[in-house]
């Protein structure tokens, strides 16, 4: 870190400035309904209340928080879960007047001492995957909430014309307004709102603002994200992190909603009235010097945020280049960590939330935009973190600044850049075997490394364009498989196993074809492939650490569950091991981090006051992540089908791939299959891939059998009333329709397991209905 | 506004300390009106060997970056001052601190510091205590934490 500081009076961005007439803008507010409420205190981390809005009947009321609801669901995204099981049915789909959008808090959420305690965690029925998707993201406007006086807000019903929802944590009061002047796309909204909500002229009353934006890109799409922002007080501007998965923005923008704003009369460090502020001083102070001492000699997250990963993943094969065909490129140097930090501004705090000392939240400041209807303007992009820059890996895109305008517009149209990058990397793959060109993508040059083209996509679907690959392109890769399948163009099998989605939703960046494990990180997952809930990767393919599928099955257990817990609590998983103590590797079990840890039942001991162990917080996530798999099986998508994967993400589709790394494969063919070296020599490609296709996905289905079983689940991955029961969960509406579901896939002959055992091996268990005698 | 080029900062003279942490007592007075010293004072005299260390902030500055909402600043006088009503109690000022002379007292989340105000000076009987003014650009060459018995 250089020494010497930029005073914050004097730092200044160079972007451009705008002039807006805020009184204008405001008279043309009307307000089309409104709520007072009683101003609570957050006791222990609760305000034991949550916040309703109905848009279609104009209702706004508060729900009562009981100790039942937080015992079984903690808080964050499992109070998500109980909403949302309140409210919708199992026919919901994301633009019915009855889906709920859901943003929660959690207990430890708004905490200033320990770093990454600023999520807000949200939920919603997906437009991609017709199922729930949960998204963790940062910005100020998570604890806001909860200091304005709610856990959580639910949104149900779409408003008639376009308003803003503000939570005026000061007045006490709810107001639904129309604003039909402001500005659609979040740099330049979530700009003028934060201005004209804040009490004064002055930063520290813009930092008391948060607003939660999307985009005219998430109108167009499935991919819209929610931007949620936090003001720095020295670049003063607003700032922005993202919901992305899943087209939470999309929903928002479905329900006529152009923002949330939340604003609160002041922000301490006990705020939240934990049981035991010293203690959480003492844990926070604690890792705030691991993170001075550390980070420099680890994940350097101070200097350039996740980006640090891009050279790592290139240099293990796991950098997904041209969709994910590869895993490494001649090119990637070229966005390198490095590469960006010469862009970033240095030396700023870069918490998304106050007190988080990972400062991952890196800026470029001044970026003159290059294309589109900003084209010339001086901007700051927020990134790009990790996955953006694999995006432009994926699309193989190898210059900074291009990354930066991808990057940009995707922010500013409210566009999540994984799902965006993901599917336009599929597109480019098509594009190069020649099932879509020119003309299908609607006069688009829409082939590898042209970044012009990507920048023309992004805004023909911001425009509202309706060519039908735009319309259809905007849709994801599903329905573009869909649509490519319907027309005749391509070999059908080709187009399932390339396009990178699983459940409707875009894979995040990581080459996944060398560790089984992380195949089933992506699969088996609840709202689809993102690595939020396993990464594997290293402790599988590197260190060999699970050779077994029982040993797989473990940490396909304990880590979905370990990561969920982060949701429930308003965390960043982050601190927890992109940090490590400095004797981590020591320890008895590293990969679990063994201090954070323990650091993390002290921190929610000390914030609620109940005493509780590491098993426990376990068991808080388990609760949470069974249901949500249930409300899945309930939404008619939470089985064994449901958990298909493409074969890119399991092995080699083309020969290139095969040949490219021929080395490894032959060797795979011989030590794992046991086909002799001589053999495979008189083999030709096509034999040697698809001996390798076929046992790679009789492995994954093997490792999905010993996963279901692990976690209390049936061989078709529905979650059981006996596993339900352990874990205190008695609603009967719930055990019920589990009970009959089961049921009905014995009579359909569903429950059996999805591996092919040959001599020698076994199944989890060879008792039928093995979970009636838990 | 002008910067700040001096600012005053504590020297100590081990030969002339006698371990009574008057000094301290008159801390802590200043910052939580209490006369218990320890924890709640800004300067503390270490016993080290036959002799004594002080630790007390050099005012240097660096947590100045590290405050997400500004609370700290370095006023007129040159003084790290960090301002508890606008402070948000993160303890990132006091984890990155690298002397460790940002403090956290139990009696309060917001953390406190020395502010030059002198009142060590005027309690300590033998004079061992001394205010002296430095260029601010100076003070990492001079480091008067370190000061005192090896």
């Amino acid at each position: 870190m250089v020494e010497g500081q930029i005073p914050i009076e004097e730092y200044d961005t160079g972007n451009t400035k705008h002039k807006w007439d805020f009184k204008k803008l405001k008279q043309a507010h009307r307000v089309v309904f409104k709520y007072s409420y009683k101003k609570g205190k957050v006791e222990k981390g609760y305000t034991n209340r949550t916040l309703y809005i109905n848009l279609s009947k104009k209702e706004i009321k508060e729900k009562k928080v009981t100790e039942e609801m937080k015992k079984i669901f903690t808080g964050g995204r499992g109070f998500g879960l109980k909403l949302l099981w309140d409210s919708i049915k199992p026919t919901t789909r994301w633009d019915s007047d009855e889906n709920d959008l859901v943003i929660t808090t959690g207990p430890l959420c708004g905490t200033t001492q320990y770093p990454g305690s600023g999520k807000s965690l949200c939920l919603t029925v997906s437009p991609s995957t017709n199922i729930i998707c949960d998204s963790n993201v940062g910005g100020f406007f998570g604890p806001y909430l909860k200091f304005a006086g709610f856990d959580a807000i639910e949104i149900q019903g779409k408003a008639k014309h376009d308003v803003v929802i503000i939570i005026d944590g000061e007045k006490g009061k709810i107001l639904i307004e129309t604003a039909p002047l402001e500005e659609t796309d979040t740099h330049l909204l979530s700009e003028q709102l934060t201005s004209m909500y804040a009490s004064e002229d002055t930063d520290k009353s813009r930092q008391k603002v948060s607003v939660v934006t999307s985009g005219k890109g998430a109108e167009n799409s499935y991919w819209g994200c929610m931007n949620f922002s936090f003001y720095d007080i020295r670049r003063k501007v607003p700032r922005v992190k993202q919901a992305g998965r899943g087209g939470l923005g999309t929903v928002l923008r479905n329900k006529n909603i152009k923002a949330i704003i939340t604003k609160v009369e002041k922000v301490s460090g006990i705020s939240n009235n934990p049981a035991d502020p010293v203690t959480l001083a003492k844990i926070g102070t604690k890792l705030h010097r691991e993170v001075r001492d550390l980070d420099r000699y680890q994940c350097n997250m101070r200097a350039v945020g996740t980006a640090h990963l891009v050279e790592i993943m290139d240099e293990y094969d796991l950098l997904p280049t041209e969709n994910y065909r590869f895993g490494s490129f001649p090119k990637a140097s070229k966005i390198y960590s490095p590469e960006f930090y010469k862009y970033f501004t240095k030396i700023i705090p870069d918490g998304c939330w106050h007190g988080c000392t990972m400062a991952c939240a890196k800026t470029v400041d001044g970026f003159t935009v290059m294309t589109g209807p900003y084209k010339g303007q001086k901007v700051t992009v927020d990134g790009p973190e990790y996955e953006t820059v694999g995006c432009g890996a994926n699309m193989s895109i190898w210059d900074p600044l291009w990354i930066l305008e991808f990057n940009f517009y995707c922010d500013t149209y409210g566009l999540d850049t994984i799902s965006t990058g993901t599917a336009i990397a599929f597109y480019m793959e098509m594009y190069e075997y020649g099932i879509l060109n020119k003309k299908r993508c609607d006069g688009i040059e829409l082939c590898f490394g042209n970044s012009y083209a990507v920048l023309e996509l992004l805004h023909r679907i911001a425009s509202g364009d309706k060519g039908e690959f735009v319309q259809v392109a905007s849709k994801g890769i599903r329905r573009v498989k869909d649509w490519l399948i319907k027309n005749g163009w391509g070999d059908k099998n080709l187009i399932e196993d390339c396009g990178m989605e699983s459940k409707g939703l875009e894979y995040s960046e990581y080459v996944t074809k060398e560790s089984l494990a992380m195949q089933g990180g992506y699969g088996l997952t609840l709202k689809g492939p993102q690595h939020d809930e396993a990464w594997l990767i290293f402790m599988d393919m590197v260190n060999n650490a699970i050779p077994t599928f029982k040993d797989k099955a473990e940490a396909l257990h304990y880590f979905p569950m370990w990561r969920t817990w982060f949701g429930l609590n308003g965390l960043c998983k982050l601190p927890w091991n992109d940090i490590e103590p400095a004797n981590n590797a020591e320890t008895d079990d590293p990969t679990k981090v063994p201090e954070h840890v323990q650091n993390y039942v002290d921190y929610q001991s000390a914030m609620t006051g109940k005493k509780i162990t590491k098993e426990e917080l376990i068991l808080q996530s388990e609760r949470c992540y069974n249901w949500q798999r249930a409300m899945n099986v309930w939404m008619g998508r939470g089985r064994r089908k449901d958990d298909w994967i493409p074969f890119r993400s399991m092995g080699p589709v083309t020969d290139m791939e095969y040949i490219s790394r021929k080395d490894r494969y032959d060797r795979y063919l011989a030590e794992k299959i046991g086909i002799s070296e001589k053999e495979i020599e008189k083999m030709n490609l096509k034999e040697k891939m698809k001996i390798l296709y076929d046992f790679r996905q009789d492995q994954y289905q093997k490792l999905a059998d010993a996963v279901y079983f692990r976690r209390g689940w049936t061989p078709n991955g529905v979650p059981t009333p006996q596993k339900m029961k352990q874990l205190g969960i008695d609603n009967p509406e719930m055990l019920k329709f589990l009970q009959e579901t089961i049921e009905k896939d014995d009579k359909d002959g569903l429950n059996v397991w999805g591996g092919k055992y040959g001599k020698g091996e076994e199944p989890p268990s060879i008792q039928p209905k093995y979970w009636e005698k838990w | 506004m002008d910067k700040p080029k001096t600012v005053k900062i504590l020297k100590f003279h081990p030969e002339k300390c006698d371990g009574c942490l008057l000094c301290e007592k008159a801390c802590s007075k200043v910052h939580f009106k209490s006369d218990e010293g320890g924890d709640k004072s800004a300067i503390r005299i270490i016993k080290d060997g036959k002799s004594y260390k002080m630790h007390v902030c050099d005012q240097r500055g660096l947590c100045l970056d590290m405050c997400p909402v500004g609370a700290l600043q370095r006023r007129k006088n040159g003084i790290v001052w960090l301002d508890k009503e606008v402070c948000i109690g993160c303890q990132a000022c006091v984890g990155f601190c690298p002397i460790g002379a940002m403090r956290k007292s139990e009696a309060r989340i917001e953390p406190f510091k020395c502010i030059s105000c002198g009142a060590c000076v005027r309690a300590c009987p033998n004079g061992a205590l001394e205010l002296v003014e430095v260029k601010i650009d100076r003070i990492k060459e001079v480091v008067y934490h370190n000061l005192g018995a090896e």
